[in-house]
């Protein structure tokens, strides 16, 4: 990247600073191992800080990942109960369901102009209860092994790092796509949607659409956390209880502005990969888990106050340069004057 | 308390000494000087017009009034003794009432809990709901208003009434004199008598008026004198009588007004039709026949909600028409979405740039590129960087942020952004509306240029001399239909008549209202 986007520097700061304070915790941190296991444990939820992304910087929420992704994972279990030749069939259908979900939230709260906060908390309910119905409670069937590898193995035996996780893979590819992407003139009209889309409606643009598309984004990024969750976890009706507030609270931590047109994606799942270090370290120091979610209640009002005062400052700052570069007062109409 | 006692103030004193006397005030912002030691007196009983262009330094010198900017030098005296405000409600208590430019209202409270907002008669915390009411009534029917109950939600009031109902909250206190800044920018024509007649009763009472507005017809209306600022300096102060509006405007411009207009395109410079609609309408316009022909400004006039931008916006797929046929480069077009309208070659520039035009936390380089980017298959060969240059945009970079420029250059990146896909058709909704002379003066430069590079432009403004000079064409609409043509060059008279319903110019007495 050539420049930060605003407000994406003090994740990264912070970032930094628990990376060192990690080494410091513990012994398991002295060699990059440990950064590469962290990695790989913060995977699924870096890859749904991604899709949250593109829903919160179009204007929305997205609070059906958690859901979706228990759903994903009990699904595979009862669909491949155990047969390894129904792996990739299955893999496909979980990417496809994925899709799916986010479609219909994306069609709901755009078509029927359901605030997305609703229409996904609808979503969560509804998967929450399907998924309870189905299995009463508890899930059945199997995963398979070869299912299970995304999330638990990689390539061994690579020289200073020892294992690079096939999921750590995943996540880079769709990290620089996503990055890619954001910079491609699609990808700033997904910013200007979030933060005028009557101004893109207007140019033409297709705001539905974008919305929309980002929802299904967000629910093909749950379908992986699943598959990589469920390979590296195992099944369980709890395993993604939860994430959705994790992953929103990476996307503010991350610097992108609820409400939308701010931000950047990469910064978004820096943010999760902070949330990760930041519980790491907490147990390290053998702060109890239960803190867990008063820590991110603490982090996602501190970071939204900071944004805040943040974006104030620096108005103020960016308005007294504007003024003393555009002196004095306004321009005769006959000067050129461009930068 | 209230305004009851104003007549006993005003007896006990000597007639010659104003209301308001402002010496030398200076105020700077981070080192800009934006007043320069300017001096204002008000007397009992006048209205006090303070006109000036955007950035002449007239709402700086009312805030110093009011208490919300304390200047860096000079002295305020109310009724001679010298004070210095510390606070908006410093001010207040010493008589300063203020009408702000927005309304302060509260929308969902009554009119009786708005006037005594933060002062509710009562004891103990209970507020006197009665009591209360009784007296909004009283201080309602000192200012001669019999129409609004002071139980009805503001909500529930037409603009001019929730107008008069801030003015009667200014007024609460012991006032002895009411700035108000541009009190009619949000009023329809009709609603503006309402406040004339507020204004005059006030003034017969002895209270002053600062009347700060750059609509110079109701300055001429109101004011016994005239106040004229620019580039924050006091330039002239004259009784109304003894100047015209040619006078005033050449005051705060410092050049005369048909000097900011280009030349009308000549005959020969009119090529074939590019939109033709023949009985368009919907709900809210009717038996629409337009054609705009390439080269050509086509004005559009008529008074607030007589279906002017309705009709920009039926044009440009925004609410579509749904009656009638509309042809674009003489084939019928289906314009059901601003996409729509967008690919047909059409551009539209809305009157609220900050809402609708610009997404204002993006760069300008993403803004000149939204249109661009929205429809594929509409590009011109232009770079951001040209097409800057093009708009004389002053901005620090393609990078910085747009909301961070004045609001002329952002008008010019709402015109580069529709420029970048190269339209045959540009609809502008008053695109001078909030700019200063110099950007409006490159804005009108900007739209002539385009007409003669063979765009069609329907041209949309309240502020008629701009319309005038613009147009090469003035058709006016009233009630939702088109109420006539005009030649270029039409008296403003000849157009308020269409606008208001009084049929063609010469026809005497045949009225519009007869058809509807």
């Amino acid at each position: 990247m050539k420049r930060l986007a605003p407000g994406t520097l003090p994740v990264f700061a912070v970032l930094a600073i628990l990376l060192v304070a990690l080494a410091f915790a513990g012994p398991a941190y002295e060699h990059p191992q440990g950064y590469i296991a962290l990695l790989k444990r913060a995977a699924p939820l870096m890859i749904l800080a991604l899709g949250q992304y593109f829903v919160i910087v179009t204007g929305g929420f997205d609070l059906s990942v958690g859901s979706l992704v228990t759903a994903e994972v009990v699904i595979a279990a009862r669909l491949l109960d155990g047969n390894e030749d129904r792996t990739w069939p299955v893999l496909l259908l979980l990417i496809g369901f994925g899709a799916l979900v986010g479609l219909v939230n994306g069609l709901i709260s755009t078509v029927l102009e359901v605030p997305s906060f609703i229409t996904t908390l609808g979503m969560l309910l509804i998967l929450e209860g399907a998924v309870f119905l189905w299995t009463d409670g508890a899930p059945r069937g199997a995963l398979t092994e070869s299912f299970r590898q995304w999330g638990r193995m990689g390539f061994e035996d690579v020289p200073w790092i020892g294992q690079l996780p096939y999921s750590v893979l995943i996540l880079l590819a769709l990290g620089t796509a996503a990055a890619l992407f954001m910079r491609t003139g699609m990808g700033r009209l997904v910013l200007a949607v979030g933060d005028n889309d009557t101004s893109v409606r207007l140019a033409g643009g297709r705001v539905r659409t974008i919305r929309t598309l980002a929802f299904v984004v967000s629910g093909i990024s749950a379908a992986v956390a699943a598959i990589l969750l469920g390979g590296f976890s195992g099944v369980s009706a709890q395993v993604g209880g939860g994430l959705e507030f994790e992953a929103i609270t990476a996307v503010v931590l991350g610097g992108v502005a609820l409400g939308g047109g701010r931000g950047s994606v990469v910064a978004a799942m820096a943010g999760a990969l902070t949330l990760k270090a930041l519980f790491s370290l907490l147990n390290l120091l053998g702060i109890s888990g239960a803190l867990e979610s008063t820590v991110q209640g603490v982090i996602i009002v501190a970071a939204v106050a900071y944004a805040a005062a943040d974006t104030g400052w620096r108005d103020r700052v960016l308005r007294s340069k504007a003024r003393s570069t555009a002196q004095p007062g306004p321009p005769a109409p006959d000067v050129v004057t461009t930068s | 308390m209230t305004v009851v006692t104003l007549s006993k103030r005003r007896s006990g004193e000597d007639p010659g000494t104003p209301v308001v006397r402002l010496t030398g005030i200076r105020k700077s912002f981070q080192g800009n000087e934006v007043v320069h030691g300017v001096d204002l007196e008000l007397q009992p009983g006048e209205v006090h017009a303070l006109v000036g262009e955007n950035g002449a330094g007239k709402s700086t010198l009312m805030k110093c009034l009011a208490g919300i900017h304390a200047p860096d030098q000079g002295t305020i005296e109310i009724d001679g003794v010298v004070r210095r405000f510390r606070s908006p409600r410093e001010a207040q208590e010493a008589g300063v009432a203020i009408v702000h430019q927005e309304f302060t209202l509260l929308p969902h409270r009554t009119v009786a809990e708005n006037l005594f907002l933060g002062r509710e008669p009562g004891r103990f915390g209970r507020v006197d709901k009665a009591g209360m009411e009784r007296r909004a009534g009283e201080v309602l029917a000192d200012l001669g208003v019999t129409s609004i109950r002071p139980s009805a939600v503001v909500s529930g009031l037409s603009v001019a009434q929730q107008q008069i109902v801030e003015i009667a909250k200014a007024l609460v206190l012991d006032a002895r004199v009411l700035a108000m800044d541009e009190p009619t920018a949000a009023l329809a024509d009709a609603e503006v008598a309402l406040l004339y007649d507020l204004v005059r009763r006030l003034t017969g009472r002895g209270l002053a008026v600062l009347y700060v507005s750059h609509r110079l017809p109701e300055v001429f209306d109101l004011s016994s004198r005239i106040t004229v600022m620019k580039d924050g300096a006091h330039v002239a102060t004259e009784p109304t009588g003894e100047l015209t509006t040619d006078n005033v405007v050449r005051l705060m411009v410092g050049r005369p007004l048909n000097a900011l207009f280009p030349d009308l395109a000549a005959a020969e410079e009119l090529g074939k039709e590019r939109i033709a609609v023949a009985g368009g309408g919907n709900a809210r316009i009717h038996d629409i026949d337009l054609t705009i022909r390439a080269g050509e400004v086509v004005g559009l006039a008529g008074l607030q909600g007589s279906g002017r931008s309705a009709l920009a916006r039926a044009l440009c797929g925004v609410a579509p028409f749904t009656r009638g046929s509309y042809q674009v480069e003489g084939r019928p077009a289906r314009i059901r979405s601003p996409r729509r309208a967008v690919r047909a070659g059409i551009a539209f520039v809305t009157e609220d740039r900050k809402g609708e035009g610009l997404a204002l936390r993006q760069t300008v380089q993403d803004n000149v590129l939204l249109v661009r980017r929205s429809v594929s298959g509409r590009r011109t060969r232009s770079t951001v960087a040209d097409l800057l240059r093009e708009m004389t945009v002053v901005a620090a970079s393609p990078a910085s942020e747009v909301r961070l420029l004045s609001g002329g250059n952002q008008q010019k990146v709402v015109l580069a952004k529709w420029l970048a896909v190269g339209p045959t058709v540009l609809v502008v909704d008053e695109p001078t509306r909030g700019i200063d002379i110099g950007a409006k003066a490159t804005i009108y430069q900007l739209i002539r240029d385009l007409a003669r590079s063979g765009v069609a432009v329907l041209l949309i403004s309240s502020e008629l001399p701009e319309l005038i000079g613009m147009s090469d064409r003035l058709l006016v609409m009233h009630r939702g239909r088109i109420a006539g043509e005009l030649p270029p060059q039409s008296s403003e008279e000849d157009v308020m008549r269409l606008a208001t319903g009084h049929g063609q110019p010469g026809e005497n007495g045949q009225s519009e209202e007869a058809e509807s």
